[in-house]
């Protein structure tokens, strides 16, 4: 389990990556999405993982799975959301600013040059 | 307490200027005059403490852990420099009040002044090493502030320019010198450093402490070679200049030496390096001196080799060298600031400042001729004045001196000084005053009104009192001070007029028979100067921070290119290495021995089906909308994943997140291109795919490598805290609003900002070129006729209720169950979106009224005050509380302190999400040209048949 764990969060950092080195606005606002889950994914693993163990104190329960990273999560989920907000209408703004929405921010240039990427 | 105070003043004073220059210029003048006169009253009240050697001294703690508190001391050394600050200062306050012009804005003038004058008395009265270094760097700036206050003038941008640069950089080297000196002794307040004087001279990092230290002292005090920025000063206002140069800026390094005097002096470093760098300073600012025409400038020439004296007195390294560098410095604060104002008030009744164009003015102006006369004298060092006094001792001193062997070098060099001292000063009173009566000056000259004669006339007092009485009037300061210099047993010395013939006498005559000699010859020597090629410090300062400047522009240029692709490659390439160095560093890597989970089918599934989302939209990702459906069935698999994992929390908040980020890229997708052109060569996408397997390869390892082991966690406090002391049994919860409060409290504030920073992208798309495109916009892709259906806007309408009682719900069960007020927020800003979804804008907002600005600004608010709560109560703030309360039919339930937080984490989230939605749409509707609708639905079945022409 913990290796499609690892591969998953590999996977998710790579296309998250890669994306984000493309030259449009849009595929580096999703790749930066991408990048999250992996980091968050990651976070949540440093906690080990735990299957039925959730970390609602209860009389029943035995263990628990560590709450700590949870905790750093949730706030990770709901600031991210906040940063791709702010990206995506920043993306929004300078396309509608420049007219083109490559991520150098240069006036109009012939889409075809193609030099940058 | 009022030690401190004495600091503040000037800088809770200086808003005064400002705001009481509405009531006139003589206000003005009087509020900024009360409060240095306030300050100089508070000084004055501890002076018979120090007098009787007390040392007075105040502590409050600020950052212990560095070693930075706020600690003043006065004593005699503090005292003498605080009253010449304060006192010159309010002598050149009544004065600018005068020199000022209508149309100069006086008000910022005495802001600047305060703001300076506070600074200098922080660097005299500081007891820790880094608050002198603060309150150093403030002088820096506010001296810049000062000198280019006419910024109409080039001049004074420039001079402002170069003293920042020179003095700026030497109050860096400074402080690396301070910090060394701090290590040391193991401490930076200034009482420990100064008991340490073995231990600090037998440090090796004793000589680069040193001269780091001299480089900051030199800089401040123009000793040569960076004597070249104070001549530039002089473009500033008189009264700046008269202020600055001489009683505080430039003194602020001779300051300095004689406070570190006690540990750093005595060594042949110290000797040599001071010594030397004052003699050459002396001789060469008295020769520069006596070729200048410009008033101002002699004068700035003149405070250069004065300094420079100062500077050789205390490198001698004597007691007895200590005590006349503190007379002397007593002495020049007296005439120099008298003959700075002089010097102001010719220029301001002449209207020239250049010595050629003078003469006569002992005609035309007897009263300040009278006064700068008698002032000139003094700087010459003639007898019964107190300039003589000094200049004496330090004849004497030079006298007994011996550089490398040399006993006649130093004795020569400031005989040749103190005779330049005498040319230049004699220039300046026969030049200006005598001669023959001239009328062709640009204005008519006659003496200056009251108010700005007497500040200059008070001070010429004290020249003539201090040379006659010296004992009398100076002799206790000196005392004082010097003791506190020296940090020692005072030698025995004399203030006295007459010595005796002794050796300084002989060198004293011969400097004033040759300076008058040399006075005489002035003519064919000055013409013989302007033939001979000089450097221009000004001209090479200019190349050298071109050279810097071009340098720093190539590096920044080539770095910082606008790429971002560049930036990120290069971000990601370092994180990478980063964690392969540490990665090999280690001599076990990957797996370790904690045992395993078995793998089951469902996670088998979702492990698929991830890795085929992420393949898919690299390799579709020119398909922006196919992009975005994939990247969000990712994260529903990572949601499912969080479940999956025992972390129900997350799940919640995971795929409410989802669907609003999901509505908010389809908002902008609406706006910006549907497809990404194919631009990347093929070697460009190799490239990146490599960068990114070995990131992705990196990170999977990582994780592997951490999972494989066991660990131990501070989570068990947590576990067991949570419940007793944080009242809830969801831990997450828990840590959240109690544990990792002020954590969350911070991140909900930039969750607002993010809202505010959003609005204001939009706010202003009404202007300029996005405008335009928005007006100019042709919608592409096929509406549908139906723009609001009667199913949606039904069933949205059933469905709100019911969604806000969710939202409600997992709210209030947050602090037990899974919950809170992240997803609370989350679920209640989708339900409010999808009113806004299906009837409309215009229709939602007019019904729902709601101020987003004022939801975040309450949720901050409301999270804030349950913190401040605790510490009304004296606990840590966000100390949380809670009990049980019995209501009849609901019965007993919790109510815990950190509910009221968690409804600010609520409001702010709500507000959020709602303000960045809502203005989104703004744009959206400029750019579809559609009308605000009004109407919930299109057909509206409750009204009228609709007409048939409608529907065509």
């Amino acid at each position: 389990m913990e290796f499609l764990v690892a591969s998953s969060i590999g996977i998710l950092c790579a296309s998250g990556v890669y994306l984000m080195l493309r030259g449009r606005t849009f595929p580096v606002v999703v790749g930066l999405a991408l990048l999250t889950y992996a980091v968050n994914v990651f976070l949540l693993a440093m906690g080990r993982l735990a299957i039925d163990l959730p970390p609602i104190l209860s009389p029943d329960a035995t263990a628990y799975t560590d709450p700590l990273p949870q905790a750093l999560v949730l706030t990770a989920i709901v600031i991210s959301f906040g940063m791709t907000a702010l990206v995506v209408v920043l993306a929004l703004r300078t396309y509608l600013e420049i007219g083109n929405d490559h991520i150098d921010g240069l006036p109009d240039r012939t889409p075809e040059s193609g030099d940058k990427n | 307490m009022s030690l401190t105070l004495i600091v503040l003043l000037p800088f809770i004073g200086a808003v005064l200027p400002a705001i009481m220059i509405r009531a006139g210029r003589n206000a003005c003048a009087t509020a900024t005059g009360s409060v240095t006169l306030l300050a100089l009253i508070l000084l004055a009240v501890q002076a018979p403490a120090v007098f009787s050697g007390e040392v007075i001294s105040v502590r409050y703690d600020w950052l212990t852990g560095l070693g930075l508190n706020v600690t003043f001391f006065l004593d005699g050394l503090g005292f003498l420099f605080a009253s010449l600050i304060l006192g010159i200062g309010l002598l050149i306050i009544i004065y600018a009040r005068f020199y000022l012009s209508k149309d100069d804005p006086m008000g910022r003038f005495y802001v600047f002044l305060l703001l300076f004058q506070g600074a200098m008395v922080g660097i005299v009265l500081s007891d820790n090493i880094l608050l002198l270094l603060i309150f150093w760097e403030l002088t820096s700036l506010s001296s810049f502030l000062l000198i280019g206050y006419w910024k109409h003038l080039p001049e004074g941008r420039q001079g402002a320019r170069m003293a920042l640069t020179v003095t700026g950089a030497g109050g860096l080297a400074m402080i690396a010198g301070m910090l060394i000196l701090g290590n040391i002794v193991g401490s930076y307040d200034l009482s420990v450093i100064l008991q340490n004087t073995d231990l600090i001279q037998a440090s090796p990092l004793y000589v680069p402490a040193l001269i780091l230290i001299l480089l900051g002292c030199f800089t401040k005090s123009a000793q040569f070679p960076f004597h070249f920025w104070l001549p530039h000063a002089m473009a500033a206002p008189t009264p700046v200049s008269a202020y600055l140069h001489s009683a505080t800026m430039v003194k602020a390094g001779i300051f300095l030496m004689a406070r570190m005097w006690p540990v750093l002096s005595g060594t042949p470093e110290w000797f040599y390096i001071v010594a030397t760098a004052g003699l050459i300073t002396m001789v060469m600012g008295a020769w520069i001196a006596l070729f200048k025409d410009d008033l101002k400038g002699l004068l700035a020439y003149s405070t250069v080799s004065h300094l420079g004296l100062v500077t050789m007195l205390f490198g001698f390294g004597t007691p007895m060298a200590a005590v006349a560098g503190v007379f002397h410095i007593i002495n020049h604060a007296t005439f120099k600031a008298a003959l700075f104002m002089t010097a102001g008030i010719i220029d301001h009744e002449t209207g020239t400042r250049s010595i050629r164009r003078l003469g006569g003015l002992m005609h035309l102006m007897p009263v300040a001729a009278t006064i700068g006369i008698v002032a000139a004298l003094s700087m010459a060092g003639v007898a019964p004045l107190n300039g003589f006094l000094s200049k004496e001792m330090m004849l004497q001193e030079a006298w007994e001196t011996t550089w490398f062997d040399l006993n006649w070098l130093v004795p020569l060099l400031a005989t040749i000084g103190a005779l330049f001292s005498v040319a230049y000063s004699f220039r300046f009173v026969v030049h200006v005053f005598f001669g023959p009566r001239r009328d062709d000056y640009p204005a008519h000259p006659h003496d200056p009104p009251f108010g700005m004669w007497a500040p200059p006339a008070f001070l010429v007092v004290l020249v003539v009192l201090i040379g006659l009485f010296p004992a009398v009037v100076a002799g206790p300061l000196v005392a004082v001070t010097s003791a506190a210099v020296i940090g020692g047993a005072l030698p025995d010395y004399h203030l006295a007029l007459w010595h005796g013939v002794n050796p300084a006498l002989g060198m004293s005559i011969a400097a004033i028979i040759g300076g008058l000699l040399l006075l005489w010859r002035h003519g064919g020597l000055s013409s013989a100067m302007e033939n001979m090629s000089r450097p221009d410090a000004k001209a090479m300062f200019d190349i050298v921070i071109a050279r810097i400047v071009g340098l720093s522009r190539l590096i920044s240029d080539n770095l910082h290119d606008g790429s971002l692709q560049r930036y990120l490659s290069v971000m990601i390439v370092a994180a990478v290495a980063i964690g392969a160095s540490g990665f090999y560093a280690q001599a076990d890597h990957l797996a370790g021995t904690r045992a395993i989970l078995p793998v089951t089918l469902p996670a088998l599934i979702g492990w698929v089906l991830l890795v085929v989302s992420c393949i898919a939209v690299v390799f579709t990702h020119h398909n922006r909308l196919y992009c975005l459906l994939l990247s969000g069935v990712v994260g529903l698999i990572v949601s499912l994943g969080f479940v999956y994992f025992s972390a129900p929390d997350l799940a919640l908040t995971q795929i409410s997140v989802e669907v609003v980020t999901v509505i908010l890229m389809l908002l902008a997708l609406n706006i910006l291109p549907k497809e990404s052109p194919k631009e990347s060569t093929t070697s460009r996408k190799f490239r990146d795919g490599l960068i990114a397997s070995i990131a992705g390869l990196g990170m999977g390892g990582a994780v592997w490598a951490v999972m494989t082991r066991d660990y131990a966690s501070i989570s068990d406090y947590h576990l067991a805290q949570s419940y007793v002391g944080g009242g809830g049994n969801n831990v997450v919860n828990v840590i959240l609003v109690d544990f990792r409060g002020f954590d969350t409290f911070g991140e909900i504030i930039v969750l607002g900002i993010a809202a505010l920073a959003i609005f204001a992208l939009i706010e202003t798309v009404t202007q300029g070129e996005a405008a335009k495109r928005l007006a100019g916009w042709v919608v592409q892709a096929r509406r549908s006729k139906d723009r609001h259906p009667l199913m949606t806007v039904v069933a949205t309408r059933v469905m709100l209720p019911l969604a806000l009682m969710v939202g409600a719900y997992i709210f209030l069960r947050g602090h037990g169950e899974p919950g809170g007020g992240f997803i609370a927020g989350l679920v209640v800003s989708i339900a409010l979106i999808m009113q806004y979804m299906a009837s409309g804008f215009g229709w939602a907002q007019n019904r729902l009224k709601a101020n987003y600005h004022g939801m975040i600004a309450l949720g901050v608010l409301a999270a804030g005050i349950t913190g401040l709560a605790a510490v009304v109560g004296g606990f840590p703030f966000l100390t949380s509380d809670y009990g049980y309360v019995t209501w009849p039919i609901v019965g007993t339930f919790e109510l815990a302190s950190a509910m009221g937080f968690d409804l600010g984490v609520f409001l702010t989230v709500v507000g959020a999400v709602m303000l960045a939605l809502a203005k989104l749409s703004q744009v959206e509707r400029m750019a579809g040209h559609v009308e605000i609708n009004v109407e919930p639905m299109d057909h509206d079945p409750s009204a009228a048949a609709p007409s048939p022409s409608k529907e065509a």
